[in-house]
């Protein structure tokens, strides 16, 4: 071990000054005085123009077969319309497979989708404008339900499976058998700043677009497709997104696209940002599901085989529905061991929005199936759900994934058991009991779910980061990688295991936007990486600029390299030291490189689809919570009267931001659970796009008694950045103990009976679950 | 007559002689002013992010701070007030209190919604009413209007209960004095007109200017605290040349105790009518507290939500039940009706060209008049009513001697069940059976519709379940048991027990 190594022990506590600390995330003073600037709010530059969209609201799916811009054109201040013919390159912005067309072509495939464009003056006239054009075509009969698009076989993506042992023969011969299915909803991610960019155009034909995307590369890369420009013609950048949940990894596109496009069209900037309920209406969601499910199982309720199905609606185009609902498959067995198991998933083409990315990539569908059956099997065997749980966790013996993983790295029994205490999870079983004998209208309810959830990008390329570390002469660092800050916190992160390397005060390192003019070639900011990745790919550099100056240092001052080091901001050197930015300022005159480019690709990680063999996930990363709720069984209402949530995130980069997160992620995965609805008539048209019709967790949903904690371990088993783990998206999923609750609840009212329960559970949905335990119909 | 709008920002009067009838403050701010920290989420005053605050002075020289919506309101109705930005709260390099706490507690993570959280917060720090040990509901109450999508709230609650430990001091509270001066002296008499007679932003002074003005220009559209229109123009883009605003309107917003009865002017916003409606019944108050969020409440009315004729007011249905009379005034004439004829369709009021709401007379409840109402929606705060159901049960010795019914949502207008109250009168709350016939009675009186908040079925089946919970509870159930949240105070449970006759 290098002396680099060794004075960073990452398995000793109280050697770190910067990592490990519940520091405040870098724009906190400037979120709180509205200096942070967000695209729509840079300084505008001179004769920028405002693009807004232009959509057929009387056809979901048809033909066009003319349009009329006569009345558009009038509006005052409108100088240019954009359409289809006017993409000097590839009329596409599809992530993935294509099928994404920038502009309809004549086939207009969801009620939402971008006809034209209106550049105008400002930003009103854009929008008054785009309203104006007038629609000529032949309407057809929309795919718009799960059930729509099975009855007529429209898929956007072949259909996979995988699993392990004869199932059928398992489930014939097991002493009892579930039956069930889940009808899972989708999800808005009502990331606050909705979608914007704004294009410059450059000399030579240059694009400069600042673009609100968790994807800088696939922007830039799509713009130069649009554009027929080479991508080195392109420069994609983002400071800061004001939310991004997914929402705009690939969905941010195509407005940075648009407003490029715009850009070329008049020759001067352009700005495109969509109203918010454009937004909604336009861009996808969350994938809805309908799970279903035969298990054979034991009297003692340990499951023996596992036959899942999961049909996802993936609206009109593939995007990212692949990686998506692959990794619904991943984790249909959440934190459960299936001995036999089948795993298949139908990836269904409607005609509505294109479904993306959300905090959890699919996981959280498989999660939610997995869940119901523990819960199901509680009911049928009469054992407590969490008893039913802690028998069908993975353990020795019983460690193999359905694709084949070993799990390694099982934290569950450990965490469960601290959980399990710290919430009074028995005492407060007997007291729900009692209330609910006492009580005829309001019934209570009680779980405790975990999470298991598997960290890599499954598509195994994805998992590599840069980064570029400057060391200036005054001692001050300028940090860039190739992340993208969506108030996660990683910014901060990176800045912190930068600081940590150089051994400097956090306010030395200067973090800056995130541009593929420095960091090139880079992934997205998803798959929870966001820190693995980049955090790595930064101490790499640093690691490289080090290594350059212990070289100098050792070299000039006869000192052993084993004897230098970094730390308060001197360079240790022997017995004595010497101010950081002394010894940069003479390695610069002695002509040693004070720049580095760092790189990292996550080790281990192999996934052959075709087998379905590998191991996808690095490590996995765990947690539980225990909800309490009481519903008001003669209206649907529900309360959450407690949550307690123990989290592990290994050895925390910083424990602030982590809670953060988790707190975060737990409200999203409750609002998914509970009252964020998404509705659509039977004409395809979205019901729900606005936050009138569409309802996220308010301040007076999330519970007053709602304790947070940090689980405490060694640390990762793997080489992650300082033993830390990824933590964007695996608390979402435990909102489901929300869900849970709200069926024990519903369940107390007549054992034995299994509710049928959808997600999210409305007022109306818990009242439908409870008149059919009500009238024997369950 | 004035033709400028007037307001203080940062200690100066700012004059805006070229506002547009519709122009929003929002735009205003980050358009003219390039004052960008001020964000628009959602342009609809849902999520928050555009909170400002808005300061007025009271006649003891007082300012209070209201937190407003700034992307539906427009630049015309702070005239005469003081509107504060979050770039406009920290001294120097210091931070305000409220926003050292935010990052105090990790309040921030995307920041989007942060401007308008500091500025919910600020608001409620000047508010007099707060106390230094809010409960989470005070709390809760404040926030209801600020979505934040990223922290799931907790550390913005830790943050508020940090900030609101000590008592307000800051640099509005040193210049409120000098601040009050100015807006004393914005606060003149004269009528407000900006713009032509094809278009216009007007803010009569006197209840007989807006008369004559209305009368003169039937076809522009009354507006009070603009909740509802300013979506008209920001999601509808709808044509409004020639905008009235009430807000400046003397008188026009009095409470007024009557005895028997209470008088709500027709501007006396939701926060305004608070403690009156509460003092009728504490269900009312409930009720009124999941209206929108604060910054509607702040500037939205009574008077508005009747007007409007929404089939999906809150309060209309109680207001019926309650048996209100509506006061219209047209020129110089005015007539009074009772509130459910005013409602005769979907989109269609009883309300003629160049007439106005005037006010509300909302009697008091009689010795054995019990009263309940419970709101459905998906999300308890902030929300529109699937259901929403208001009861007034008349009761003597145990028994019904007369109802009065009426719902929101079930219907293209707020309307009373009335096959519904004629089947219970007689009935027992006390036994269940007694009021069967009024509980199946439900589906004669409505056939509602299914939508995006609820379907048929289950709006009747909770019609009937609101219904039943009424009468329950009137028979003297405890709302500890009955009801999640809004639960009644214990004396007020007696007073309904005793008014069960039991």
């Amino acid at each position: 071990m290098s002396a680099l190594e060794s004075d960073r022990d990452p398995t000793q506590d109280g050697t770190f000054s910067v990592v490990r600390q519940p520091l405040h995330h870098d724009s906190a003073a400037k979120h709180v005085t509205g200096s942070a600037a967000y695209i729509d709010d840079m300084r505008e530059p001179e004769g920028l123009l405002h693009v807004a969209p232009g959509w057929c609201p009387n056809i979901t799916r048809g033909t066009l077969t003319a349009v009329n811009y006569d009345k558009v054109r009038a509006v005052p201040g409108v100088v240019a319309i954009v359409t289809a013919a006017d993409v000097p390159g590839v009329n596409d912005c599809s992530p993935s497979i294509g099928g994404d067309p920038i502009f309809a072509d004549g086939t207009i495939e969801f009620w939402g989708q971008v006809v034209f464009a209106v550049v105008a003056t400002s930003r009103e006239a854009a929008r008054r404008a785009a309203r104006l054009a007038t629609f000529e075509g032949a309407p057809e009969k929309p795919i718009i339900t799960i059930e729509d698009a099975q009855a007529a076989n429209s898929h956007v993506l072949p259909e996979y499976r995988f699993g392990r042992g004869d199932v059928a023969t398992s489930l014939a011969n097991a002493q009892r058998r579930l039956d069930g299915r889940l009808v899972i909803g989708g999800q808005e991610h009502f990331y606050l700043e909705g979608q914007v960019a704004m294009a410059v155009p450059g000399e030579d034909g240059d694009m400069h677009v600042f673009s609100s995307t968790q994807h800088p590369t696939e922007v830039q890369h799509l713009v130069a497709k649009a554009l027929a420009i080479p991508d080195a013609a392109v420069t994609a950048e983002v400071r800061r997104m004001g939310g991004g949940f997914g929402g705009k990894e690939s969905q941010a596109s195509q407005w940075a696209v648009i407003a490029a496009i715009c850009a070329r069209v008049t020759g001067r900037p352009c700005k495109m940002r969509l109203d918010r309920d454009d937004d909604m209406v336009m861009t996808g969601k969350r994938h809805d599901d309908v799970a279903s499910f035969s298990v054979g199982y034991d009297p003692e309720g340990r499951i023996l085989a596992t036959q899942l199905e999961f049909a996802a609606r993936c609206g009109y185009s593939a995007d990212l529905s692949l990686g998506v609902n692959d990794r619904t498959m991943f984790h249909a067995d959440n934190a459960y061991y299936y001995p036999a198991v089948s795993i298949r998933s139908e990836r269904l083409k409607t005609n509505t929005c294109s479904n993306t990315a959300f905090r959890g990539f699919g996981g959280p569908q498989g999660v939610a199936a997995a869940e119901r059956i523990m819960d199901s099997l509680a009911v049928l065997t009469g054992l407590d759900p969490l008893e039913v749980r802690k028998r069908n966790f993975y353990g020795p013996g019983r460690d193999l994934t359905p694709f084949s993983q070993k799990v390694e790295d099982n934290l569950l029994p450990e965490l469960i058991a601290e959980l399990e205490r710290s919430s009074d999870y028995w005492r407060r079983r007997n007291e729900v009991k009692a209330f609910n004998g006492r009580n005829r209208i309001l019934k209570k309810g009680l779980a405790l779910t975990p999470i298991k959830f598997g960290i890599s990008f499954t598509l195994i390329h994805l998992n590599q980061a840069g980064s570029l570390v400057h060391v200036y002469t005054d001692g001050s660092v300028h940090l860039n990688h190739g992340g993208t800050e969506m108030g996660q916190g990683l910014n901060t992160k990176v800045a912190q295991v930068v600081a940590e390397e150089f051994g400097l005060p956090l306010d030395k390192v200067r973090i800056t936007a995130t541009s593929t003019g420095k960091v090139p070639n880079t992934s997205p900011t998803a798959a929870s990486s966001g820190s693995d990745l980049n955090g790595m790919a930064a101490q790499t550099a640093c690691r490289e600029i080090k290594a350059r100056l212990v070289a100098f240092v050792s070299e000039g001052y006869g000192t052993p390299a084993d004897q230098i080091a970094f730390r308060d901001g001197q360079v240790i050197i022997g017995n004595g030291s010497v101010p950081f930015p002394e010894i940069v300022k003479k390695a610069y005159l002695a002509r040693i490189q004070l720049s580095a480019a760092g790189y990292y690709k996550t080790p281990k990680i192999t996934w052959n689809r075709d087998t379905a063999e590998g191991r996808p996930f690095l490590y996995f990363a765990y947690g539980a919570a225990a909800s309490e709720v009481t519903i008001d069984t003669m209206t649907g209402e529900m309360k959450v009267d407690r949550v307690d949530i123990l989290h592990d995130v290994g050895k925390s980069l910083n424990p602030a931001i982590d809670i953060g997160q988790i707190e975060g992620a737990f409200v999203q995965g409750m609002g998914w659970c509970t009252t964020e609805e998404l509705v659509w008539d039977d004409r395809g048209r979205l019901r729900t796009h606005a936050p009138s019709t569409y309802k996220i967790p308010a301040c007076s949903d999330v519970p007053d008694d709602f304790r947070c904690a940090l689980f405490e371990s060694e640390g990762t088993r793997e080489t992650t950045i300082f033993r830390s783990k990824a933590v964007g998206e695996p608390p979402l999923m435990l909102g489901l103990s929300v869900f849970s609750a709200i069926f024990d609840a519903i369940a107390s009212l007549k054992p034995g009976t299994v509710p049928p329960l959808d997600l999210p559970a409305t007022p109306e949905a818990i009242m439908r679950a409870v008149t059919a335990m009500r009238r024997g119909d369950a | 007559m004035r033709d400028k709008v007037r307001m203080v920002r940062k200690g100066r009067i700012v004059e805006v002689a070229d506002a547009g009838p519709t122009e929003t403050l929002l735009d205003y701010l980050r358009l003219r002013e390039r004052a960008c920290g001020t964000k628009e989420g959602c342009n609809e005053g849902d999520c928050g992010a555009c909170t400002v605050a808005v300061g007025e002075v009271g006649p003891d020289g007082r300012i209070t701070y209201r937190p407003v919506n700034s992307c539906i309101q427009f630049v015309g109705q702070v005239d005469g007030k003081e509107v504060v930005t979050v770039e406009d709260l920290a001294e120097g390099g210091t931070l305000h209190p409220v926003q050292q706490a935010m990052v105090d507690h990790h309040g921030s993570q995307c920041g989007f919604c942060t401007p308008g959280i500091v500025m919910s917060l600020f608001a409620l720090y000047h508010d007099e009413a707060r106390g230094t040990a809010p409960t989470r509901t005070t709390i809760d109450e404040w926030l209801a209007g600020n979505l934040c999508r990223c922290t799931g709230y907790r550390p913005i609650v830790d943050a508020a209960r940090a900030v609101l430990a000590g008592p307000p001091d800051d640099q509005f509270t040193r210049a409120e004095a000098e601040t009050a001066g100015l807006l004393q002296y914005l606060n003149d008499r004269s009528d407000l007109f900006v713009g032509n007679q094809d278009a216009f932003f007007a803010a009569p002074r006197s209840i007989a200017s807006l008369a004559a003005l209305y009368e003169r220009h039937p076809d522009a559209t009354l507006v009070a605290g603009a909740t509802d229109v300013g979506l008209w123009i920001t999601k509808q883009f709808r044509p409004v040349a020639k905008l009235i605003h009430l807000g400046r309107v003397e008188d026009l917003d009095r409470i007024e105790d009557v005895g028997n009865a209470v008088i709500i002017g027709a501007t006396a916003t939701y926060e305004k009518a608070l403690d009156a409606l509460d003092a009728i019944d504490q269900d009312i108050a409930s009720l009124i507290k999941r209206i929108g969020s604060r910054q509607v409440r702040a500037s939205g009315t009574v008077g508005g939500n009747v007007a409007n004729g929404s089939p999906i007011g809150d309060t209309p249905p109680v207001l019926i039940a309650l048996g209100a009379t509506l006061e219209l005034v047209r020129g110089e004439t005015g007539r009074a009706i009772p509130i459910e004829d005013f409602f005769i369709d979907y989109g269609k009021q009883d309300r003629r060209p160049g007439e106005f709401v005037a006010g509300l007379l909302v009697p008091k409840l009689a010795l054995g008049q019990v009263f309940r109402a419970y709101k459905i929606s998906k999300r308890f705060d902030q929300d529109i009513s699937a259901v929403l159901g208001a009861f007034l049960f008349t009761i003597e010795n145990g028994v019904i001697r007369d109802a009065r019914v009426a719902f929101g949502g079930m219907a293209g207008v707020p309307k009373r069940a009335t096959t519904v109250e004629a089947k219970l009168i007689g009935a027992v709350p006390a036994q269940a059976s007694s009021w069967h016939d009024a509980f199946e009675a439900m589906a004669e009186d409505f056939t509602p519709l299914t939508d995006m908040r609820a379907s048929a079925h289950y709006r009747l089946e909770t019609a009937r379940a609101l219904l039943a919970k009424a009468l329950v509870e009137a028979a003297g159930a405890s709302s500890e048991r009955t009801r999640l949240i809004g639960r009644r105070t214990a004396a007020e449970t007696e007073v309904a027990h005793v008014g069960a006759g039991e």
